[in-house]
């Protein structure tokens, strides 16, 4: 049920990225007469203070701030594959030298690092911005895949595969990455939420391509508007509850994976018959 | 004490990495910064300032090797070279200024967020299936809340409409900074909707953690054995069942805590609180990369010295990891 | 003289696809002063009869039927089901304790070993002074064999044969009459699982309390218990004194698990064991639930469930013994040939 709900908004949110502008057709930075309108028949979720349509700056916004989090989610789990599946493979030096730098990676704080480093690009676009959040947010992927990796390891097929003469890379991506793709998966829908938030967190702070309407930038501009002290909540509401949405649902796909695999979360609702005494 | 030795290493390590990493920044990004930031600037900078950029940077014709070493020496002098922003000011003076207020705001939150939110996970897991159940979804959504977003909501509903916070600043206008009633009343006042916003957004993190880790716990034969020992439900739910799944929460907790931060950082812009996160904004907005290098160093110092008070704590709370090995 | 009267009592584990009978009518008589045994492979339903006795089942487990009477020494009977939330923390542990399965995981990880005898006399017993209490944790321990120093210990810091003394020592703080003991041994090798039978037979004679002992080793059984049942798929399937049990076995079951065992000391026998795995609780084979795995198995053991009756003949005969068997061969007798 859980898991149900759960993908109802992802693909709802994937839907609307993907096909969701091809509806509209409209442009979300046209400039209209009718600043700071509230929701109306015409402007459904209202108008900014130039008057642009705000349900075609959401639709828009969710291209660019998916995009960006699934653009740097492929990349953060490529990098995790790679240091979680052969750390764990190997074990030894290399294990110990690719955990520590997990670790690292880890208790640094992500967010200050991709400001710094977003400040230092010379142009701020949509995939630069997406590689500065996708280095500093592989490492929780790692360590999930890494630990798993060395339970993986010991199973029968993999042994079989190295007494078979098979080489490490090949066992390491055709034998065991395929038994981890639910792993990948839940740890992939992860780092797209952080990093929709990192990159939301940077468009807010005017650090991301702001000639670019994402969902961050939306809530720049309705910050910088005064859309608050000028009551327009409906300027800075949809764009929040967009990213908690989606951040909703995959926590519901996860959440709904962890009950499968652990029974006691689950929230018991039977009738207990009395006992007769 | 091995354990504690074993973090304490690992810590420096990192604290070396960060350190490192902050010097190497400015050397692998593409472009010069110094250049970049002329480009940026359109010529509007004063020539020393130019200067003491080059300074701070460490940007000169000696080899790398040597510029690390001279970073790293001035670093130990806790120079962190002049801030453009404020120039003449040093890096160190503006933090310096600015570090209390974010280390007070952001500490007081998230330890208050840490003590409610672990406390309802505990009842929800205790008393599943009744009404506490409602508070699951709720949690599941304020979990992927942006900070700042949830900023903006208390701004505009207790600050603009409501007006019964100040939205901005970190004490009155009208009051004197010193060891007064008055002025520490007016901080609290301040301090208010931010540090809500804080325990708001990091709070979910806490009560989904410790209910699932309790839930599980309850399992545990311990507990099904303190249940059978006649124990008060409270002495069961507390001393032995919460008491176990507090531990692996702890370590949970000192993970999140570089996301916290990252999220206080935003929400002190929304509020214009004067901590290390605004000043990191003026940095930001003015190309100001020594302090916003300044400010990224001395943010991971201090996550790195929360998590080793985690592990502190740690230790405190479980028997063993303080064996010796014998 | 019954301590205990467990009467038609049903535990089922409820589902959405269905209710599991884990425990079906079973009906058992404890003995004051008696080593109960009850012996069964996993997933017969003998630890959740234990729970459902200690009403210590959570959800989806419950209990659907039957009773649980509890007779006190001065004679007043207790409905143990029927006990209202205080009065069931009274009941346990001053009338009944559980020691279980393995100390390692009943003994809470971040308490030391005296605080947990501690905090069980400072809620049942709360006239005692913090002194005395200490001195009786002293006391408890140095009976099952601790020095009173081990008393600051926390359970990683003792052996596996200490924690389980250490279980017991807090089994024994408010002198139960009845103790519920769950596999006590089977985490431990054979040397430490003597002196720990010894020592559980000592303190029965010292204190007179009634054992309900649960273990899947039967020969184990055979050396403490004075009495046994055996339980197969939820049901107990055949009850007599250990003595009786280990000459002439009526069930074929009994008789299977005789043979699975090594004594633990004596010589070594053949181990037959019992063909097949235990049964699926979801989809119990119609008639007697052993009869797939069973090499006597007539036609009619497929269709008629057996219930449990006395046995005809010798077993309840010179030494007292009352048997009873759930086997329709020789007309509801059972198997008569000696094991």
């Amino acid at each position: 049920m859980k898991i149900k709900i759960g993908f109802g908004i992802l693909v709802f949110f994937a839907l609307m990225a993907l096909v969701g502008p091809l509806l509209i057709g409209a442009d979300p930075a046209a400039t209209s007469e009718d600043g700071l309108q509230g929701p109306s028949a015409e402007h459904w979720l209202g108008t900014t203070q130039t008057g642009q349509d705000i349900l075609t700056q959401i639709v828009y916004g969710a291209r660019i701030s998916m995009g960006v989090g699934v653009l740097s989610a492929v990349i953060a789990n490529l990098l995790a594959i790679l240091v979680g599946l052969v750390g764990g493979y190997f074990g030894g030096a290399v294990d110990e030298v690719l955990s520590v730098l997990t670790n690292i990676f880890l208790v640094l704080p992500a967010l200050p690092l991709i400001i710094v480093l977003a400040g230092y690009l010379p142009q701020r676009g949509v995939g630069s911005v997406a590689v500065v959040i996708a280095v500093t947010g592989w490492a929780w992927g790692a360590r999930v895949l890494r630990a798993q990796t060395l339970s993986v390891r010991r199973r029968d097929f993999v042994q079989a595969a190295r007494a078979s003469g098979e080489g490490p890379l090949r066992i390491i991506f055709f034998e065991i990455m395929p038994v981890l793709l639910p792993v990948i998966a839940t740890s992939f829908l992860a780092t797209v939420v952080a990093a929709i938030l990192a990159e939301a967190g940077l468009s807010f702070l005017g650090l991301a391509d702001l000639s670019t309407v994402s969902w961050g930038s939306m809530l720049y501009f309705a910050q910088n508007g005064q859309a608050l002290l000028i009551g327009a909540w409906w300027w800075f509401i949809p764009p929040g509850l967009c990213i908690a949405l989606i951040g909703t649902g995959l926590a519901l796909v996860n959440f709904g994976i962890d009950e499968i695999a652990n029974p006691r979360l689950r929230t018991v609702k039977v009738k207990v018959r009395k006992a007769r005494t | 004490m091995r354990f504690l030795a074993r973090r304490l290493g690992f810590y420096l390590l990192t604290a070396w990495a960060a350190i490192t990493l902050n010097f190497l920044i400015p050397r692998l990004m593409p472009g010069d910064p110094v250049e970049l930031l002329v480009a940026r600037m359109k010529g509007n900078v004063e020539p020393e300032a130019i200067d003491a950029m080059r300074r701070a940077f460490g940007i000169s014709d000696a080899s790398l090797w040597q510029q690390y070493l001279d970073y790293l020496g001035n670093l130990a002098r806790g120079e962190l070279g002049r801030s453009i922003t404020f120039f003449p000011t040093e890096v160190s003076t503006v933090i310096a200024d600015s570090l209390p207020w974010t280390v007070a705001l952001v500490g007081v939150a998230t330890l208050i967020s840490y003590l409610i939110g672990t406390s309802l996970g505990v009842l929800m897991a205790w008393k599943r299936g009744t009404w506490l159940d409602g508070v699951l979804p709720a949690a599941t959504f304020m979990h992927a809340v942006p900070y700042f977003w949830v900023a903006l909501a208390l701004v505009f509903v207790f600050g603009v409409t409501l007006q019964w916070f100040p939205v901005s600043r970190a004490y009155g206008l009208d009051v004197m900074p010193g060891m007064t009633g008055e002025f520490a009343a007016s901080v609290l006042y301040h301090a208010a909707l931010p540090a809500i916003t804080i325990v708001i957004a990091s709070m979910a993190d806490r009560i989904l953690g410790m209910r699932n880790v309790m839930v599980t716990t309850l399992g545990e034969d311990y507990v099904v054995m303190a249940e059978a020992k006649g124990l008060t439900s409270r002495r069961v739910m507390w001393a032995y069942a919460a008491r176990n799944a507090i531990l692996p929460n702890i370590t949970s907790f000192a993970l999140s805590l570089g996301f916290v931060v990252g999220g206080s950082v935003l929400t002190e812009i929304v509020f214009s609180y004067p901590g290390i996160g605004s000043m990191l904004l003026k940095g930001v907005e003015n190309e100001d990369f020594p302090l916003m290098q300044g400010i990224f160093l001395v943010i991971s110092l201090a996550v790195l010295v929360a998590n080793f008070l985690a592990d502190l704590a740690y230790v405190v709370l479980d028997p063993r990891t303080r064996q010796e090995s014998e | 003289m019954n301590v205990l009267e467990i009467r038609d009592l049903g535990v089922d584990y409820l589902s959405q696809t269905g209710a599991v009978h884990a425990v079906a009518d079973v009906s058992l008589d404890l003995r004051r002063g008696e080593i109960l045994g009850l012996a069964g492979e996993s997933g017969s339903g003998k630890s959740t009869l234990a729970n459902a006795v200690a009403r210590l089942l959570r959800p989806p487990a419950a209990i659907t039927s039957g009773s649980v009477v509890y007779h006190r020494q001065d004679g007043t009977a207790v409905d143990v089901l029927a006990l209202k939330r205080d009065e069931l923390r009274a009941f346990r542990w001053k009338e009944l304790a559980v020691v279980f399965q393995s100390a390692m995981n009943s003994l809470n990880p971040v308490s030391t070993v005296g605080a947990q005898i501690d905090d069980v006399l400072r809620i049942h017993a709360p006239k005692m002074s913090r002194k005395d209490r200490a001195e009786r944790a002293v006391e408890l321990l140095q009976r099952v064999g601790i020095s009173a120093d081990r008393r600051r210990s926390y359970p990683h810091e003792l052996s596996g044969g200490m924690r389980q003394r250490a279980a017991i020592a807090i089994a024994l703080a408010l002198n139960p009459e009845v103790i519920i003991m769950d596999e006590p041994t089977t985490a431990l090798d054979v040397v430490v699982q003597r002196d720990i039978l010894h020592e559980i037979r000592a303190l029965r004679e010292e204190y007179g309390f009634a054992v309900v002992f649960i273990t899947h080793d039967l020969s184990l059984l055979m050396e403490i218990s004075d009495r046994i049942a055996i339980m197969y798929a939820g049901r107990v399937v055949e009850t007599g004194t250990a003595e009786a049990l280990h000459r002439t076995p009526r069930h074929p079951y009994t008789l299977g698990l005789l043979r699975s065992f090594p004594r633990l000391h004596g010589p070594r026998e053949e181990l037959l064991g019992i063909p097949g795995t235990p049964p699926d609780l979801r989809s119990l084979p119609p008639g007697c639930a052993f009869h797939p795995r069973c090499g006597r198995a007539m036609e009619e053991c497929s269709t008629r469930l057996p219930l449990l009756t006395r046995g005809a003949d010798g077993a309840d005969g010179a030494d007292g013994s009352d048997g009873e068997v759930a086997c329709l061969l020789n007309g509801g007798r059972g198997v008569e040939e000696a094991s």
